[in-house]
């Protein structure tokens, strides 16, 4: 190929301008009848995506879309019937946008798809993704594997609010039923420590000799060494002793 | 009066047109879609443009010079519009039959200069000023090649009547004239009267081969006169925002943006005109297939003027398709480069065409 610009002669100029500008003219001619094709829906993980794609690149979005990895980090999503409420993907979020109000069932109260009992009630259940840093950590501390990251991608609002997705399927009544429910348990359990207390109160005002015969066990004693300024020598006597 | 009704009709349909095509045209070469969503494949996108720009407000800045400002564009579109009086529709219209229309077409574009420097010294904007300078600046260097390569044809028809051009270039010369001086190549001992044939080998870069070269430096002129890449120095996006007409907005903005166009398909009417035959058709008679003959109409019948409108208007499109894929292709010009290729190249080589066209004429015909 000639070396373009190399003869700085006027004649040579002319000629090298009409070269490049047909050049040029071809160039941009030949994209115009392929503006028929279309670029085909590859994923950037097949293997022919980065071949030469002939034709219009666009992708007009809302009618196409192109397809997206499968562990891409996009929008998160909580399977609820799987979630044991454990708090720890709440807790590993650095940007705190998980927000989990448990409430503790009185018994187990179902059993989620890999078999773990559930215990806890999710009467909140929120992630606000327009804090959300697309980290992943939830996903991967979550131990029933219900928090997972979906191919949703296009979930913009007018309003910031609704960045936030509620994750709970507990209604009102349901909650307040709940609450009522571990605080009937609460209460119930409190009486009877209660009782058991009184119990215990008044056996000992009548059993005290019983108590008193009881062998008290042996408190392991503490006795507090004196502070001693370290020494050279005695740091060495303390290696002698580990070894 | 046909004829004025005529264009002022086909350059707002003209606008609409080739504003989309420009659009689509940029975006096959890009690989992108274009206009889409307003009409089938964005047909009607233009149109959606132009009535938001009716309906928006005219801003004044603070520091503008009112007059000027606001008379601006229409000095720019009356310029532009004014020269298309002298271009002849077909062999029975003929616009405005003066004498000098060649003369006058290129007197009046070069007055559209005039607007432009208003309303970039009346926008009160250093990009608009600047703008304005360029353009003025690239006037000045364009206008003499632009003259010398039309001179080129005044010299071989030795008229500077547009009508009497377009005659020569037709079948119908030969019958309207008595005239059979129309040989091939302008040369007469090959003893081909290309009045007879007519279609393409009657067009002038064929009667006289160095008129091609002549041509092509007229495209090349044309393109810097109507301020399109590579010339667009006046309006450079990426360095002056849009130059001269950066303070415009609404009405005004789209008086201007027509303005541009009707520039467009005015040089290309006049290149086509003086060089690629008027409305004469491209088809020549071979033997028993009189194409040329089919492809006329006869002379003072509304088929005359039909064929006439449609060669004539195809052949100016071609070229704005030619212009459009021109700016699509190539990169902007610096100052320097555009005076360096005006005066150092262009000048000259259309002052040697004056000359082979003036031995030609004399020495072969």
């Amino acid at each position: 190929m000639k070396r373009k610009g190399a003869n700085n002669t006027y004649f040579g100029n002319i000629t090298e301008a009409f070269d490049t500008l047909i050049t040029g003219l071809k160039t941009t001619w030949k994209h115009i009848p392929l503006a028929r094709k279309k670029r085909s829906l590859e994923n950037v993980d097949s293997e022919k995506y980065f071949e030469k794609q002939e034709g219009l690149f666009t992708v007009q979005y809302p009618r196409f879309e192109m397809p997206v990895p499968e562990k891409g980090r996009y929008q998160l999503h909580n399977e609820i019937e799987d979630c044991i409420v454990c708090d720890k993907c709440a807790k590993v979020c650095p940007v705190d946008c998980i927000d989990i109000e448990p409430v503790k069932a009185t018994e187990e109260i179902g059993k989620t798809s890999d078999g773990t009992p559930k215990r806890i009630h999710a009467a909140k259940f929120d992630i606000d993704m327009a804090k959300c840093c697309f980290c992943g950590l939830c996903t991967t501390v979550c131990p029933t594997e219900c928090l997972t990251m979906s191919q949703d991608y296009d979930y913009s609002t007018f309003d910031i609010t609704d960045h936030n997705f509620p994750f709970s399927k507990m209604t009102e009544k349901e909650i307040s039923d709940a609450k009522a429910d571990l605080e009937k348990a609460m209460e119930e359990k409190a009486a009877m420590a209660r009782e058991k207390a009184e119990s215990r109160a008044t056996s000992e005002s009548s059993e005290k000799s019983a108590d008193s015969t009881k062998p008290k066990a042996a408190k392991p004693k503490f006795i507090p060494r004196p502070m001693k300024k370290k020494k050279e020598g005695n740091n060495d006597d303390n290696k002698k002793e580990d070894k | 009066m046909i004829s004025f009704l005529f264009f002022l009709g086909f350059l707002v349909f003209y606008g609409l047109i080739a504003i989309y095509a420009e659009r689509k045209i940029s975006a096959f070469i890009q690989d992108r879609y274009g206009p889409m969503e307003v009409g089938y494949k964005g047909l009607l996108q233009t149109f959606a443009d132009i009535l938001k720009l009716l309906q928006k407000e005219h801003i004044f800045t603070f520091a503008a010079d009112k007059p000027l400002f606001a008379i601006a564009p229409t000095i720019i579109f009356v310029a532009m519009f004014a020269a298309f009086a002298v271009i002849p529709l077909s062999v029975n219209i003929t616009g405005s039959t003066v004498a000098t229309g060649v003369y006058y077409a290129i007197a009046i574009v070069s007055l559209d200069i005039l607007g432009i420097l208003m309303a970039g010294w009346g926008s009160n904007n250093k990009y608009a000023i600047i703008g304005a300078y360029r353009s003025v600046a690239q006037i000045v260097s364009y206008e003499i090649p632009l003259g010398l390569a039309v001179l080129g044809v005044i010299m071989m028809s030795g008229t500077l009547d547009l009508q009497e051009i377009s005659m020569q270039q037709s079948i119908f010369y030969e019958s309207a004239t008595k005239n059979t001086e129309s040989y091939l190549f302008g040369l007469k001992f090959l003893g081909i009267n290309v009045g007879k044939y007519g279609g393409i080998l009657s067009w002038n870069i064929f009667r006289m081969p160095p008129l091609i070269i002549g041509f092509v430096i007229f495209f090349i002129t044309s393109l810097a006169e109507s301020n399109r890449a590579p010339f667009d120095l006046p309006e450079a996006e990426s360095e002056l925002i849009a130059g001269f007409h950066t303070e415009y907005s609404g009405f005004r903005f789209a008086i201007i943006m027509l303005a541009e166009y009707g520039v467009m398909l005015l040089t290309s009417f006049l290149a086509v005109v003086l060089f690629l035959g008027s409305w004469s058709t491209p088809l020549p008679n071979i033997g028993a297939l009189k194409l040329a003959e089919w492809t006329s109409g006869t002379p003072g019948s509304i088929s005359a003027d039909l064929w006439g409108i449609f060669w004539l208007c195809l052949k100016a499109m071609t070229l704005v398709l030619c212009q459009i894929w021109i700016r699509w292709t190539f990169p902007r010009l610096r100052v320097d480069q555009l005076m360096n290729l005006g005066w150092k190249y262009l000048t000259p080589a259309a002052l040697i065409i004056i000359f082979i066209v003036g031995l030609w004429k004399l020495a072969l015909l």
